[in-house]
C-alpha cells in the first residue's frame, strides 16, 4: 500500500479560488467532484477514453480522470459549469438542446467543454475538423450526427 | 419560456436538456449524503469454484470499515426473470470470473477498497465450461447442481447445463423442402456485445430508522428495483422505496442487478447512507452482455422467389445465471423467421449455462442475432436465384392483414414502403467521389421488425388549482426522450403548452405501475395510459364547465390554451384553473385522471403455431423498417466501413420527430458495433481479457458515417396514442446483415461471424484468392 500523503492547495475554477484538501494521487476529476462540489464533469471510464471527464486548463481540453489535481497549479480550470455565464446558455449548449443531440446526457458535459475549446481555436470548422476534433469523445446513444449537426449550428455554419 | 402550443410529432428540446448540457442534470453518483458510507465488492478469481471458507477478520478490523457481508451471511433467496437461479452474493459456488462474493461498507471508497483486499476466501477450483458445447458435451462440469430445485415461473426443459429448451412450429417444413427449387443451409454466429453505457451502474441505499430502506438507483424501472430488493432482502416490498434520478444510458443492462441489494443489505447492516457506484472494469464483468449466438439456417424458395420453408436451430450462451435468457431466446425464436410470408417454419431453440458473465436483455433482444442469419440468407438466395435482393424482399414482405408467427394478425406493416423508400432514397443521394485505389464499394439491404407492447403501465394527471397539470407514470426515461414525450401526449390532449405540464421523476412510492422501459414500449403503452389519463381528465373539465355554463357537455369545446368555450360563440369561455378552482373548493372533488392497462393485443394462437415454452401469451404491435447501407472495403487491411446509411421505419406516429430520429440513428450506432467492432472476449480461465473502454472497441465518430438517414413512415397504429409505435429496438437488428451483404457487393466475401473485423475480412478474401 503507498503511502497515503494529504496535500492542501488551491485550485480556480469557473473564475473562483478553491481551496483543496485531498491525497496527493488524486485525479482532477476527483477533487473536482468530490472536493469542489461541481458533478457536472462525469466518470465514464476512468482511462482517459470517453472524454465525458473533459475539462480545460487554460482553455484547452484534458481529461479531468487523466490530470493530478495536486499538478494543475496555477491553470485555470474551467468546467462545464462555468461554459454559460450570466444564466444565458452557451450557443454549443443551445445548439445541443435545439437539435436534439442529447439523450442520456452524461457525456454531454464532455461534448459541451470540447466544442467550446473547438470553436474558440477554429471558429468556422467544417464537418471533418468538427469529427476530428470530437472523436475523443464517445456518446453511446446518439450515432453521433445530431452533435456534429449541433457543432455547425453553434459556429453558425449551414448544417 | 415559450408558452406555444406546439403540434404533435414537433421536435421541441427535452424537458431535461437544459440540465444536461449546463452540468446540474444529476444521476446518482452525484448525490451525497450526510455521514455516508462508500461500498466496495469483492469478485470472484475463478470461473468456477467451490467456496470453502471465509476470513473477514482483518477486513473487519481496518479502521473506517462499518460492515463486511459475504454470501454466507445473506439467507439464500434465490431471483432471475423466468428461473429464480441467482442470489446477491455468491453462494456455496462462485461461476464465473469477476462475480460478487463480499462487499464491505466504509467511511470512504479507499478504505472500502482496502478493505476488500484483506478478504480472504478459499476455493476448490472447478474445472469451467465456457462454450455451450463444451457445457452441453457429456460429463460436463455442471454449473447449477440444485437446478431441479429452483422455483420457476414455468418449465423450461432444463437439465444438466440446458437452462431453457423451447420449440416453435408453423405449417409442414418436412413436406414444403420436397417442394422447394433451391435451399439454403448456413451457420451463423454473433459475440458478446456489452451495453456500455457512458454512466456504469451505480446505487445509493438509505435506510429509515424504522428499518425502511430507500434505494436510488441507476435502473430501467422503479417497480422493479422494489420488487427485486424487497425478494433479496426477504421484506415486504412495502419496506422498500425504489426512486431514480438521471440515468446514464440503459439499453437493458440497467434492468436488474444484484447491487441495489448488495446496498441495501449494508445500508441495514450499518444505518448508514451507503453508495455503491461500479467501475468502468466491475461494471463490465459484473453486470451483462448480449447473447453470443450460434444460429443454423435453412430456407428454401420456388424458382420464382417464393419462400415456402425456414428451420432454425438456435443456441444462446447465456452465461453463469438465466437472468432474461428464456425470454431473449424465445423472441429471437419469433424473429428468425423475418417480416415474410414463409408458410412453413420450424424453430428449435435452446440456452446453455457457461461460466462467464451472465448474458441478458440488450436492446432488440435476441433479434440481431436472428436477423443476421435470416437477413444474411435473403441475399444468398437472391444470388443464388439470380434476383435483385429488395425485390426478392418485396415479393415475400409481411402485408398488412397477414399473421405473424404465433397467429397474431398484422393491423400495420409498412415493410414493402420502407424498403423502397431506402433503396430510392439510396439512389436519388448525389454519388460520393469514387473510392481510393485498393478500395471497392457496395450496397446492402435489409428487413426488419419489432414490436411495441408486453405487460402493464399505468398514467395519472392531475388538475392543479392555477390549471396546470402534473403527469405521473412510471416510465423511466434512460436517455430516450419518454419525459419528453409523454409531457407532449398529454398537451396534445388537453391543447395546452408542455410548459403547464410538470412530469414527476418516477418513485415506488408515488409514481403510478410500469413494468420497465423495455420492448420499444414506452411511447405506445405508457403513452396509451398518458392519452386516456389525460382524456379523462378533459372530460372531467367539460362537466365542471357545462355545470358552470348550465348547458351540455357536447355543446362545448376544448381550445387552445387551456380553455373551454361554447361551440360556435367565440369568446364565451371557461378557463382551466376557473374549473380546478371549483373543484377543489366547491364542487366535485380535485380532478384526477388515471388509466392502467395491461397489454391487450391478439393472444397466440396454439392452432396456428405450436409454442413449447414461451412465457408471454402476446407480445405488441410490430414495427417494421428497411435499411440501406453503402460500405466500403479496403483490399489491403481488410478494413470495412459503413459511408452513408439509409433507416426506414413505420413508426406510426413521430410523437417528437427528432427524438424519434435520434432512436433510430442511436440505434444504427449500436448496431454497427455489432456488425464491426464490439466483442467481449474471454481467455482461456474465463477472464474477461477486455473489461475496459481502452480494450472494447466501440464505434468513435471516425468509425460512425457522417450520413445516418432517419426516414419516418407514419401510418398510424389504431391501438397507439395519436397512433404511435415503438422505435427504440427496429433498426439496430438490421444493421449487420445489412453491411455484411454490401461487403459481399463489395469484395464478394460472405462473412457469417460478428464482428466483421479486418482480420475476418481479410481471411475470408485470402480463402477466395486461387
Amino acid at each position: 500500500m503507498a503511502m497515503r500523503e494529504t496535500l492542501e492547495y488551491e485550485l480556480t475554477v469557473n473564475g473562483e479560488a478553491i481551496p483543496v484538501r485531498a491525497r496527493a494521487e488524486a485525479t482532477l476529476l476527483e477533487v473536482l467532484r468530490t472536493e469542489c462540489g461541481l458533478t457536472g464533469s462525469k466518470r465514464g471510464c476512468d482511462q482517459g477514453v470517453c472524454g465525458a471527464c473533459t475539462v480545460q486548463l487554460d482553455g484547452r481540453p484534458v481529461r479531468g480522470c487523466l490530470t493530478l489535481a495536486a499538478n494543475v497549479g496555477m491553470r485555470r480550470v474551467t468546467t462545464v459549469e462555468g461554459i454559460s455565464t450570466g444564466g444565458a446558455l452557451h450557443p454549443v449548449q443551445q445548439a445541443l438542446l435545439e437539435t436534439g443531440a442529447v439523450q442520456c446526457g452524461f457525456c454531454a458535459p464532455g461534448f459541451v467543454v470540447t466544442l467550446d475549446a473547438m470553436l474558440r481555436e477554429n471558429p468556422h470548422p467544417t464537418e471533418v475538423e468538427v469529427r476530428h476534433g470530437l472523436s475523443g469523445n464517445l456518446c453511446r446513444c446518439s450515432g453521433y450526427v445530431k452533435i456534429v449537426e449541433a457543432a455547425l449550428r453553434a459556429a453558425g455554419a449551414k448544417p | 419560456m415559450s408558452s406555444a402550443i406546439e403540434p404533435l410529432g414537433a421536435s421541441i428540446p427535452r424537458l431535461e436538456a437544459r440540465d444536461k448540457v449546463v452540468g446540474t442534470a444529476r444521476f446518482v453518483d452525484d448525490f451525497v449524503r450526510p455521514n455516508m458510507l462508500h461500498a466496495a465488492v469483492l469478485q470472484s478469481p475463478y470461473a468456477h469454484a467451490r467456496i470453502r471458507s471465509y476470513n473477514v477478520e482483518k477486513a473487519r478490523a481496518l479502521p473506517g470499515v462499518r460492515a463486511v457481508v459475504t454470501g454466507a451471511d445473506v439467507p439464500v433467496r434465490r431471483v432471475g426473470g423466468m428461473l429464480k437461479d441467482e442470489t446477491m452474493l455468491a453462494h456455496g459456488k462462485v461461476r464465473y470470473v469477476g462475480e460478487p462474493v463480499a462487499a464491505v461498507a466504509a467511511r470512504d471508497a479507499e478504505t472500502a477498497q482496502r478493505a476488500i483486499g484483506l478478504i480472504e476466501v478459499e476455493y476448490d477450483p472447478l474445472p469451467a465450461v465456457l462454450t455451450p458445447d463444451a457445457a452441453l458435451a457429456p460429463g460436463a462440469p455442471i454449473l447449477h447442481e440444485e437446478l431441479a430445485s429452483y422455483v420457476r415461473t414455468m418449465e423450461g426443459g432444463s437439465q444438466g447445463n440446458l437452462m431453457w429448451h423451447s420449440r416453435l412450429v408453423g405449417g409442414d417444413v418436412d413436406t414444403a423442402w420436397a417442394k422447394c427449387d433451391v435451399i439454403l443451409e448456413g451457420t451463423f454466429q454473433t459475440q458478446a456485445q456489452q451495453h456500455a453505457y457512458l454512466e456504469t451502474n451505480g446505487v445509493l441505499a438509505e435506510v429509515e430508522a424504522n428499518g425502511r430502506i430507500t434505494v436510488i438507483a441507476a435502473c430501467q424501472s422503479v417497480h422493479h428495483v422494489q420488487t427485486r430488493v424487497a425478494d433479496e432482502l426477504g421484506v415486504p416490498m412495502s419496506q422498500v422505496r425504489a426512486q431514480v434520478p438521471r440515468v446514464g444510458g440503459g439499453f437493458g443492462g440497467k434492468h436488474a442487478t444484484n447491487i441495489h441489494s448488495i446496498a441495501a443489505w449494508l445500508a441495514r447492516a450499518t444505518g448508514k447512507p451507503v453508495k455503491l457506484i461500479l467501475s468502468r472494469a466491475m461494471d463490465m464483468e459484473m453486470q451483462k452482455s448480449r447473447h453470443p449466438s450460434r444460429i443454423r439456417l435453412k430456407t428454401g424458395a420456388m424458382r420464382d422467389g417464393i419462400i415456402i420453408a425456414r428451420e432454425a436451430d438456435i443456441t444462446l450462451d447465456g452465461g453463469a445465471y438465466a437472468d432474461e435468457s428464456p425470454n431473449v431466446l424465445a423472441f429471437c425464436s419469433l424473429m428468425v423467421r423475418g417480416p415474410y410470408r414463409i408458410p412453413n417454419y420450424r424453430v428449435v431453440s435452446r440456452a446453455v449455462y457457461t461460466n462467464k458473465l451472465r448474458a441478458g436483455s440488450y436492446r432488440a433482444f435476441g433479434n440481431p442475432q436472428a436477423t443476421f442469419a435470416g437477413e444474411s440468407q435473403i441475399d444468398e438466395l437472391a444470388a443464388k436465384l439470380g434476383l435483385d435482393p429488395v425485390e426478392l424482399r418485396l415479393k415475400n414482405a409481411a402485408q398488412p392483414g397477414d399473421r405473424w408467427v404465433g397467429g397474431q394478425t398484422l393491423h400495420t406493416c409498412a415493410l414493402r414502403e420502407c424498403l423502397t423508400e431506402v433503396r430510392a432514397a439510396q439512389k436519388a443521394a448525389p454519388p460520393l467521389p469514387p473510392p481510393a485505389p485498393g478500395r471497392k464499394r457496395g450496397v446492402g439491404f435489409a428487413s426488419t421488425t419489432s414490436i411495441s407492447g408486453l405487460m402493464g403501465t399505468s398514467a395519472s394527471v392531475h388538475l392543479r388549482a392555477d390549471g396546470t397539470v402534473a403527469l405521473n407514470t412510471g416510465c423511466v426515461d434512460i436517455g430516450q426522450g419518454s419525459d419528453t414525450t409523454m409531457t407532449q401526449i398529454c398537451a396534445a390532449v388537453l391543447k395546452i403548452p408542455v410548459e403547464r405540464i410538470a412530469y414527476a421523476a418516477q418513485d415506488s412510492d408515488v409514481s403510478p405501475y410500469n413494468w420497465k422501459t423495455a420492448a420499444s414500449r414506452s411511447t405506445y403503452m405508457t403513452g396509451r395510459a398518458v392519452q386516456a389519463a389525460a382524456s379523462v381528465v378533459r372530460d372531467k373539465i367539460m362537466e365542471h364547465t357545462a355545470e358552470l355554463l348550465e348547458c351540455a357537455a357536447t355543446d362545448l369545446e376544448l381550445r387552445p390554451g387551456g380553455k373551454v368555450g361554447l361551440v360556435g360563440v367565440p369568446g364565451k369561455e371557461v378557463g382551466f384553473k376557473d374549473v380546478a378552482m371549483r373543484s377543489l373548493f366547491q364542487s366535485g372533488g380535485p380532478i384526477v385522471g388515471y388509466n392502467g392497462l395491461v397489454y391487450d393485443g391478439e393472444k397466440f394462437d396454439p392452432k396456428r403455431t405450436l409454442m413449447e415454452r414461451f412465457a408471454f401469451p402476446n407480445l405488441g404491435v410490430y414495427t417494421f423498417g428497411a435499411i440501406c447501407v453503402e460500405v466500403e472495403v479496403d483490399e489491403m487491411t481488410g478494413r470495412a466501413q459503413v459511408l452513408r446509411a439509409w433507416l426506414a421505419h413505420d413508426v406510426g406516429k413521430a410523437i417528437n420527430r427528432a427524438a424519434c430520429e435520434g432512436q433510430i440513428q442511436g440505434a444504427f450506432s449500436h448496431g454497427l458495433g455489432l456488425a464491426l467492432y464490439e466483442q467481449l472476449v474471454w481467455d482461456d480461465d474465463g477472464r474477461l481479457a477486455n473489461p475496459s473502454f481502452a480494450d472494447y472497441r466501440m464505434p468513435g465518430i471516425m468509425d460512425t458515417p457522417p450520413q445516418i438517414t432517419p426516414i419516418i413512415l407514419e401510418f398510424p397504429e389504431p391501438s397507439g396514442p395519436f397512433g404511435a409505435k415503438g422505435v427504440g429496438e427496429v433498426p439496430l437488428p438490421g444493421v449487420a446483415p445489412a453491411i455484411a451483404n454490401a461487403i459481399v457487393r463489395a469484395v464478394g466475401v460472405r462473412l457469417k461471424q460478428l464482428p466483421m473485423t479486418p482480420e475476418r475480412v481479410l481471411d475470408a478474401l485470402e480463402a477466395k484468392t486461387p
